[in-house]
């Protein structure tokens, strides 16, 4: 079969700094793959490049059998495939919960404003947040900016669903409802590639863990291998990882 | 002790508002609208990643900005009725008149002045923003009218408010071209009557009031546009 993402050879610099560095990751359809590491690794960078908000100068990426930046590829049309969500939301602030899930669906779907609101509706309500529709999203909590911004997403009907460190900008007890709703989603068979630190949610969620460091990934295996025989990891995740599971 | 007489004063106001303060405001209005158009092509030129459009935008922007404005004034004034007739390929100078040069002048003047504010208004959008839209397969025009601007907008409002205001008190500089504003309107009905103190006493009220009120108001606007934000 093949994978629903292709991530091949990939290398990038910001001027002479080298922040991805022959990268190569295959994701399938459904599998939840948890990227981590320190900061400045290159984790962020690595996820953006798949929606092509981050351009590559070397390698090759296919997001559903097609290759960014082909001849004939359209971009904008493509980004649908992948929905984002992004540390800090990055919710229209000038528009309503209501417009921000509609605004895409309208403009890039081609979809009326009733299918469109229908839509939305059922996600919000997913999301336990129908009741904040006529809200602007100033006035919701970190948690429920999280939640509206995964049900924007959602409304494309993306094939994936790509998470950069979407609890790292919230307050701690805000968390668990932006992972429980990322939990539900993975249940269902979402493909989803999640940059986190949240080790907990890996443990229980991820079918594989990828650890990158320094622009490389250092190691890419199955989940209950990376937290099950932490011997056998390399010596820059046992580090990390005695960082991150202390507590 | 300054004996002062405002009996001259009164009789004065129709003419003084009547026709100095109509030709002040024609100004300030036309330049403000003309100038915000210009002055929002420009800086979508200079925002622009292509050097053709932005190179131009700068040269301009920075060339307004650096000259005087009165120089600008009476520059137009007297170049106008050669450019008109090079233009037109007449043997003899076009006379557009001095208000028609004075619109002109005043309008590429501030053009410079909002364009500034525009662009600065636009790069106030965090990147994030555009990010969110192009994640969405939004196109860059669709993210630029539906993301960018109506949140810069918010952002520019206030900022070109008070460009507008200092644009009012600068139609004053008309003098030179022999229009008659209001502080011009003044000036000669005082000079008639021996009585320049009150009537100047008179025009630095009025500016007063006005810019004092406006300038308030657009605070008040500019409080309630950040709680809605």
């Amino acid at each position: 079969m093949t994978p629903m993402i292709e991530i091949r050879n990939v290398s990038k610099w910001f001027g002479k700094f080298r922040v991805l560095d022959d990268c190569s990751l295959e994701v399938a359809k459904g599998e939840v793959v948890v990227i981590c590491g320190p900061s400045g690794s290159g984790k962020s960078t690595l996820i953006q490049t798949i929606n092509a908000l981050e351009p590559i100068q070397q390698g090759k990426i296919v997001v559903n059998g097609q290759t960014i930046g082909d001849r004939g590829v359209d971009l904008p049309r493509l980004r649908t495939v992948a929905g984002m969500v992004f540390q800090h939301f990055e919710l229209f602030p000038h528009l309503t919960v209501m417009d921000n899930l509609c605004l895409g669906q309208v403009k890039v779907l081609g979809r009326s404003r009733a299918e469109a609101e229908s839509r939305a509706v059922a996600l919000l309500t997913r999301v336990g947040l129908e009741a904040f529709r006529d809200r602007h999203p100033g006035l919701l909590s970190g948690g429920q900016k999280q939640r509206v911004a995964i049900a924007r997403a959602l409304s494309m009907d993306p094939l994936v669903m790509l998470f950069d460190e979407p609890t790292s900008a919230l307050d701690p007890e805000m968390v668990n409802e932006v992972l429980d709703v990322m939990t539900d989603l993975a249940a269902e068979g979402m493909t989803m590639i999640v940059v986190t630190h949240e080790m907990g949610f890996a443990r229980r969620v991820a079918d594989r863990v990828v650890f990158m460091d320094a622009g490389r990934i250092e190691e890419a295996c199955p989940a209950e291998a990376f937290f099950g025989n932490i011997e056998e990891r390399s010596e820059r995740a046992r580090q990390f990882l005695s960082k991150v599971l202390q507590h | 002790m300054l004996n002062l007489d405002f009996s001259t004063v009164w009789p004065s106001l129709g003419y003084l508002f009547g026709e100095g303060m109509v030709t002040s405001l024609a100004i300030t209005v036309v330049a403000a609208v003309f100038g915000m158009l210009l002055g929002g092509v420009l800086a979508v030129m200079r925002l622009s990643r292509h050097r053709w459009l932005s190179w131009p935008a700068t040269f301009y922007i920075n060339s307004f900005r650096s000259l005087p404005l009165i120089l600008i004034i009476f520059g137009f004034y007297f170049l106008m009725p050669y450019v008109g007739a090079w233009i037109l390929r007449s043997p003899y100078p076009v006379n557009i008149g001095a208000f028609r040069a004075a619109l002109i002048s005043f309008t590429l003047f501030e053009a410079a002045y909002f364009a500034e504010i525009i662009r600065s208004g636009i790069q106030s959008i965090p990147k994030g923003q555009v990010r969110a839209g192009q994640a969405i397969g939004l196109r860059p025009s669709t993210i630029l009218i539906h993301i960018v601007l109506p949140q810069a907008f918010r952002n520019m409002i206030p900022p070109l408010l008070l460009r507008t205001l200092i644009l009012f008190q600068d139609t004053s500089l008309v003098y030179v071209v022999s229009l008659t504003d209001f502080l011009g309107a003044a000036t000669k009905l005082g000079q008639r009557d021996g009585r320049l103190t009150e009537m100047y006493l008179l025009v630095a009220a009025t500016y007063f009031v006005i810019c004092f009120v406006v300038s308030r108001l657009v605070n008040r606007l500019d409080q309630r546009l950040k709680r809605t934000q």
